[in-house]
């Protein structure tokens, strides 16, 4: 067995948590750039060209590239050959996100109670956490800072089997296209199909951490990822929501086997603060 | 795209008539923060004792709950947030005489109503670059609600904030204009 201690994984999480905040992931970046050649709106390109110039300012000053530094989402690996040493990694995970929202100068951004009082944690904790056992002696830690006005623009459905791809193409572009202006394109749309009503919507977040191009394994997902980007840059929302050619960056799908009866569908949409990074231990 | 305008608050009617939907303005002066918890409370307060923290005739509210400032900094990162979640409050406020409010993404009619019935218009400002956005807040102090944290109500001092009037007294919507311009596909 592997031992990894506590304050190892604490330290890492801390600055893996501001890492994040401060600096984009250089895939999207350079995807960002890209883009600027093929968007047709002037308003569009300038857009993203102050979307750029805030990566960078937020990079060089080492403060959160967005007000909204999210709510904190873990998916962990855990290789079964490890143990952890001095400490409950639940409760690690938390002191780290604790450290970085006060020494990085994060805002607090969660509500403890989500009906009666609303009163914020103050912290950014509790972060959500997945799990996962895997085979191995290595952990692996993957973090999204997932911002509310992105978040609240997801969706799922529960479409029936007969409604097939078209079905489902028509709830992604429709999810896409009232996100608009609220949800800060250009996106990143994770799309997580099958699975049960729950999982769909943690496969959609999961498919957010691919990166930018990196097409799913299965030719067929690959080529309904790549409709689904040229049909969601054909809506018009553009850069913003000002208008334009750029609506997203990429389109991502994860599958899961399904019930008979069943054709599960949820859009993760990420904003163009697409936030996500991941550390190996 | 248009030279933008520079603008001093407090506005006026006449101010607010010369806005058209698209027109890149270059706000200056008091403008006041409020989002979700702020807005709860505010209007609750008013129902109550018929006051408001703050006199909002001729004002501006952003949108915003920022960042902790870092040493050296007058406000952290300050981006605006999704405005329609405030558009359950946001009719009354103008027909107390608020001139305006800074957010992004698209209103719902009632709002659109109250800009026409009221004169007031929303401008949109660049959501996410809230790093560049700060840039352009030279004073910021709270003045209600503290307990709110980044939800409290401040006091901020714009020098030259970038902002896009995004629905006019006119009946105009930016994105809904824009949008069409590029649309491809029906779905």
């Amino acid at each position: 067995m592997r031992e990894i201690y506590a304050e190892q994984i604490k330290d890492a999480v801390k600055n893996l948590v501001m890492d994040t905040e401060y600096n984009l992931p250089e895939d999207f970046i350079g995807a960002l750039k890209d883009s600027i050649e093929k968007e047709e709106s002037e308003v569009g390109k300038e857009i993203l060209q102050t979307i750029i110039k805030n990566a960078e300012v937020a990079s060089s000053e080492q403060v959160a590239y967005c007000q909204d530094t999210g709510y904190p989402v873990f998916f962990i690996d855990i290789g079964q050959d490890v143990v952890i040493k001095g400490g409950n990694i639940t409760d690690i995970i938390n002191e780290a996100v604790k450290e970085a929202t006060k020494e990085g100068y994060l805002r607090a951004s969660l509500a403890y109670d989500p009906i009666f009082s609303r009163q914020n944690t103050g912290d950014n904790t509790p972060a959500l956490i997945y799990y996962n056992i895997v085979p191995g002696d290595k952990i692996r830690i993957k973090f999204a800072a997932k911002g509310g006005g992105s978040e609240n623009q997801s969706k799922q459905a529960m479409l029936k089997p007969a409604d097939g791809l078209e079905g489902i193409r028509e709830f992604v572009l429709k999810t896409i296209a009232n996100a608009g202006p609220n949800a800060c394109p250009p996106f990143t749309v994770g799309i997580g199909i099958g699975g049960t009503f729950d999982y769909s919507t943690v496969l959609a977040k999961k498919a957010l951490f691919r990166h930018i191009g990196e097409r799913h394994p299965d030719p067929r997902i690959a080529k309904l990822e790549k409709q689904l980007l040229e049909d969601a840059n054909k809506l018009g929302v553009g850069p913003l929501g000002f208008g334009g050619i750029i609506t997203a960056i990429d389109v991502k799908i994860e599958i899961a086997p399904c019930h008979i009866a069943s054709l599960p569908v949820a859009v993760n949409i990420q904003c163009h603060a697409a936030r996500h990074k991941e550390i190996e231990l | 795209m248009n030279e933008p305008k520079r603008i001093t608050t407090p506005l006026t009617d006449e101010i607010i008539q010369d806005l058209k939907i698209g027109d890149r303005i270059l706000l200056n002066g008091v403008v006041y923060t409020a989002r979700d918890a702020a807005h709860k409370k505010m209007l609750q307060e008013y129902e109550e004792t018929g006051k408001l923290p703050f006199d909002v005739k001729g004002q501006i509210i952003y949108y915003v709950g920022p960042t902790p400032a870092k040493p050296g900094q007058v406000i952290g990162s300050a981006g605006p947030t999704t405005a329609y979640r405030m558009d359950k409050y946001t009719p009354k406020l103008h027909e107390l005489g608020l001139k305006a409010t800074i957010g992004k993404g698209w209103r719902t009619p009632p709002v659109k109503e109250a800009l026409k019935k009221y004169k007031a218009v929303y401008f949109a400002a660049y959501g996410g670059v809230a790093a560049l956005l700060s840039k352009h807040i030279v004073h910021a102090e709270i003045i209600a609600y503290e307990e709110l944290g980044p939800e409290a109500i401040r006091k901020l001092v714009f020098k030259d904030f970038p902002v896009v009037v995004a629905n006019d007294i006119y009946g105009g919507d930016i994105f809904q204009e824009g949008q069409k311009k590029y649309r491809k596909i029906c779905i």
